[in-house]
């Protein structure tokens, strides 16, 4: 019955991709926590972390891949979403802290000791509950991108230009996140963080439960997209991605299927930068530097747009690139992406899972001919003529 | 109040001695002058006093120092040759030096050495004469600082001395500042209220700041004194609000030359062929690090040239920017059409690219552009005080912008452009060739931002993040301005610079740019295609 339910809603790409991540929640902190050291199949708990971290970017890819792989809308400010829900888990851990800070305030976090504040901000009561916090780290994302895309989408704001005030507004929230006098750290943004629902956030045990915690919501997020793009909203969704006017024309109020998506892909953001703050340990305003959304874009580009687990391979293959150059050849790491994001686009524009795809159908037309030796078929496919528009 | 005054005074001599030790004023040899310095030894008050005014008309610049001994009873007569000298208590002898020349002498017993005694009104002759002394110096940079010292001790005492000098003044500043001093000594002293409401008018004429510093401890005063005080600042207040203004729209629309330069470029680009250039601020990167490499070059091979090394930087900048331009858009973005987010992605990697490039070439950190000395010190504009970069980026931004108008209006290459604006298929069917317009556009776009590189090298750290810096500001003024219009662009670019500039004082520089930054978010769900938008139905894909 369910098995039946769940694949209604999910190929069997995404199938095995939730099964894998949910194999994975299970065995990696297994091995983490109960290998022997010495084994060789035991997981380090830095490397938990580390793999953890990879997998809170590929949620924050897979929420862009709904909007731009699906629905054509090219965020270069999600990160600004994925930063603000970091915030709010950021502020939740702060709160945790309690008379334990450098200053010993029972209630005030350290750097408002140290900016001679009296008493507590108001945006910051409720977050020593968990569950207020958790309910924030999707309400704040969430009601930002309603906001902004119902403001955007209704005067049908499309195109580049979408991209570049998407831009804007991370910018402008990094400006805003960078002042001593927002009350979010200024310049060192929250950190030393000491346990999260009561456990020590550094022992080994915690770190294997976030992983846990993440791979789940990854799988989570994977079974939503699905459901959501198998739907019959998720047809309109690609109508729009390739004709929005036409999908006008039809009769469907394309701004609201835009708004819908473009909400609920901010609050997946927001999740992914919650669960990346208790494992990186701190949150500072540079998360929402321009240059990281638009490094979640190629992420989703490499792996292939308009699939859904596409964004998770090119999210963690690029990241660990990105950890293996910065660490051995740091002045080549920006060449090598820069060359990523040019080649991608220029070679690779349906990422890895298109050549994939594009392998294995010429596999199928092999074998086809030699089945039949019939005059080969005329390729058609993968041809990209030049298709001139001025500003969509 | 008394000690306070006492204190001025010296303060003002002792500025005076200072000044007086530093200028070559004319000397007079000591033939001449010693007889004179024996006169102050006068046995009466009278005679010294005529020594006194005999020895200033010399204007020999040690007159100051004697007078100066003379007036704090340092000055001491032989009793028996009556040689005067300068003595200093030590034991029971005085240690004697010779009053002109400052030479050690033998020293003199107590008891064979008088004292040359001063009264009081002898004293304030003395302060008078070595005020008098620079204020009617040679020098006029003497004069000025002397009428500014007592611009600031405002003393009355020196208000008689003032009267001499203004009357014989020449150089019209000098004697403004002059004026300036008397009546902000007028309004220190217990003069007649007509007086000091005359003064009012002469202080507030002045420098207006100043001024302020000036009438406020007066506002409060009873009778016509306060009022006219009152008036005064109020006036005052005015004047300054309105200049804050005028200040506020000149620093804004140097900021929006910058803005304006930065943009051009990427507006001619986004415009003709639809496409967003993330490198842009790389290709304005690259022309400052051009400037620097002429500037290297002139500087081993060609010093003298060292001002003009902007102007023969421009056409470099133009050409290396343009260059790189032509050969990405040749290399990449042609097969990109049809797809500006793909465009737009790939751009961005070749910004990474060619940062990483000048990085390793040149180092990451800043590298030192000169500023040619045509660039360097300011002006005046009534109240403000602008620097020559500031004025000369105003007008080298508005000559590209002319420039660039000629070349879309009056060329051939600007018809084609503007065709292919418009109607890009339709351009294309009348024979125009769209793949060498784009190729064209995107080099001219590039140089662009490549001259404008060169004038950013003098205002900004040369960096390889400098590009990053204007990247997002030059987006805004696209956006705002919108597209195909470059009057849009230059609209768009000196709103955008005023706007910060005028939102600064109230909510400083970052938040003022949040402001903008939110203020052109919401502009654009009014207007999705800027201000100056395309109109037609090519438009619209």
């Amino acid at each position: 019955m369910i098995t039946q339910w769940f694949f209604t809603h999910v190929d069997r790409r995404g199938g095995i991709a939730i099964a894998l991540l949910v194999a994975i929640a299970l065995l990696v902190p297994l091995s983490n926590l109960l290998l022997p050291q010495t084994s060789p199949l035991h997981i380090p708990t830095y490397l938990v972390s580390l793999i953890g971290k990879y997998l809170t970017y590929a949620l924050l890819a897979v929420a862009l891949d709904l909007v731009w792989g699906f629905c054509g809308i090219l965020s270069l400010g999600h990160g600004a979403f994925f930063a603000l829900g970091g915030y709010a888990m950021g502020m939740y851990l702060m709160r945790q802290i309690g008379p334990r800070g450098v200053y010993a305030d029972p209630v005030l976090p350290d750097f408002m000791v140290f900016l001679n504040w009296k008493e507590l901000p108001w945006f910051w009561h409720g977050f020593d509950n968990f569950w207020f916090a958790a309910l924030m780290v999707v309400l704040v994302p969430g009601a930002l991108a309603f906001g902004f895309g119902w403001l955007a989408f209704r005067s049908r704001v499309t195109g580049v230009y979408l991209s570049i005030i998407t831009q804007a507004l991370t910018y402008a929230l990094l400006l805003a996140f960078f002042r001593n006098d927002m009350g979010f750290g200024g310049n060192n943004g929250l950190t030393d963080f000491k346990d999260i629902l009561g456990f020590n956030i550094q022992a080994g045990t915690t770190r294997s439960m976030l992983f846990a915690a993440t791979a789940l919501f990854l799988a989570l997020a994977v079974f939503v997209s699905s459901f959501i793009i198998r739907s019959k909203l998720g047809k309109v969704l690609v109508g729009v991605r390739d004709a929005e006017s036409r999908m006008r024309f039809l009769g469907y109020r394309v701004d609201r299927y835009k708004l819908f998506v473009w909400t609920i892909s901010a609050m997946m953001a927001g999740i992914a930068g919650a669960l990346y703050v208790p494992q990186v340990g701190i949150i500072n305003p540079s998360e929402f530097e321009p240059a990281n959304s638009i490094e979640a874009v190629i992420w989703v580009a490499v792996g292939g747009r308009g699939t859904i687990i596409g964004p998770i391979i090119g999210a963690v293959l690029v990241n660990f690139g990105k950890t293996y150059f910065t660490a051995a050849f740091p002045e080549i790491w920006l060449f090598a992406l820069g060359a990523l994001f040019i080649i991608v686009t220029l070679f690779l524009p349906k990422g890895i899972l298109g050549l994939y795809g594009s392998w294995r159908t010429k596999l199928a037309d092999r074998a086809a001919r030699k089945k039949d030796s019939a005059p080969p078929p005329v390729a058609a496919e993968n041809v990209h003529l030049p298709e001139p528009q001025a500003a969509e | 109040m008394r000690l306070n005054r006492l204190l001025s005074v010296f303060i003002l001599m002792l500025g005076f001695c200072c000044h007086i030790a530093q200028s070559n004023a004319q000397t007079v040899d000591d033939a001449t002058l010693r007889p004179l310095v024996q006169a102050l030894a006068g046995d009466n008050f009278e005679n010294t006093t005529k020594a006194i005014s005999d020895l200033v008309k010399t204007g020999d610049p040690r007159v100051s120092k004697i007078l100066d001994a003379l007036s704090a009873g340092d000055l001491y007569v032989a009793k028996a040759d009556k040689t005067v000298f300068l003595g200093k208590r030590d034991g029971s002898d005085y240690a004697a030096t010779d009053a002109l020349t400052g030479a050690k002498l033998d020293p003199v017993p107590r008891s064979a050495a008088e004292k040359i005694k001063v009264n009081n009104r002898l004293r304030r002759d003395i302060a008078a004469a070595i005020g008098g002394l620079t204020l009617m110096s040679d020098n006029i940079a003497e004069r000025r600082s002397a009428a500014e010292a007592i611009l600031k001790t405002r003393d009355p005492e020196s208000i008689p001395l003032l009267d001499q000098a203004i009357a014989v003044e020449k150089d019209a500043g000098v004697k403004a500042l002059m004026q300036q001093a008397k009546a902000a000594a007028v309004l220190n002293s217990d003069a007649a209220d007509d007086v000091k409401i005359a003064a009012i008018t002469e202080v507030s004429a002045g420098n207006s700041r100043a001024a302020l510093g000036l009438l406020t401890p007066l506002e409060n005063v009873q009778g016509p004194v306060g009022e006219a005080a009152k008036a005064a600042i109020d006036s005052i207040n005015t004047k300054l609000a309105f200049w804050n203004a005028i200040q506020n729209v000149v620093y804004g629309l140097s900021l929006g030359s910058v803005l304006l330069l930065a943009a051009i470029g990427l507006a001619i680009t986004f415009g003709v062929m639809g496409v967003i250039n993330m490198a842009h601020g790389e290709m304005v990167m690259i022309g400052a690090y051009t400037t620097f490499v002429v500037q290297q070059i002139i500087r081993t091979s060609a010093p003298g040239l060292f001002d003009y090394s902007l102007l023969i930087a421009l056409p470099a900048a133009f050409l290396v920017s343009g260059g790189i331009g032509v050969v990405i858009e040749r290399g990449i973005i042609r097969f990109l059409y049809g797809r500006p987010l793909e465009t737009l992605l790939a751009t961005w990697g070749i910004s990474l690219v060619l940062q990483q490039a000048i990085r390793s070439w040149f180092g990451a950190s800043n590298v030192q552009v000169g500023n040619p000395s045509w660039m360097a010190g300011s002006f005046d504009l009534g109240l403000l005080t602008l620097t020559w970069s500031r004025l000369w980026i105003i007008v080298f931004a508005l000559s590209v912008f002319a420039i660039l108008q000629l070349v879309l209006k009056k060329t051939m290459l600007g018809l084609r452009m503007r065709a292919v604006t418009q109607n890009r298929r339709m351009a294309s069917s009348m024979g125009i060739r769209t793949p060498w317009v784009d190729a064209l556009t995107f080099g001219l776009g590039s140089g662009i931002a490549g001259i404008a590189g060169v004038a950013l090298s003098q205002i900004d750290n040369v960096s390889p993040n400098l590009g990053q810096g204007y990247i997002i500001d030059s987006f805004m003024v696209v956006v705002f301005g919108g597209v195909g219009n470059l009057w849009g662009t230059l609209v768009g670019a000196m709103s955008l610079g005023i706007a910060n500039k005028f939102l600064e004082p109230f909510a400083g520089a970052v938040l003022g740019k949040i402001v903008v930054l939110v203020l052109i978010i919401l502009f654009i769900q009014k207007r999705p295609r800027g201000l100056f938008a395309l109109k037609g139905r090519a438009i619209e894909a």
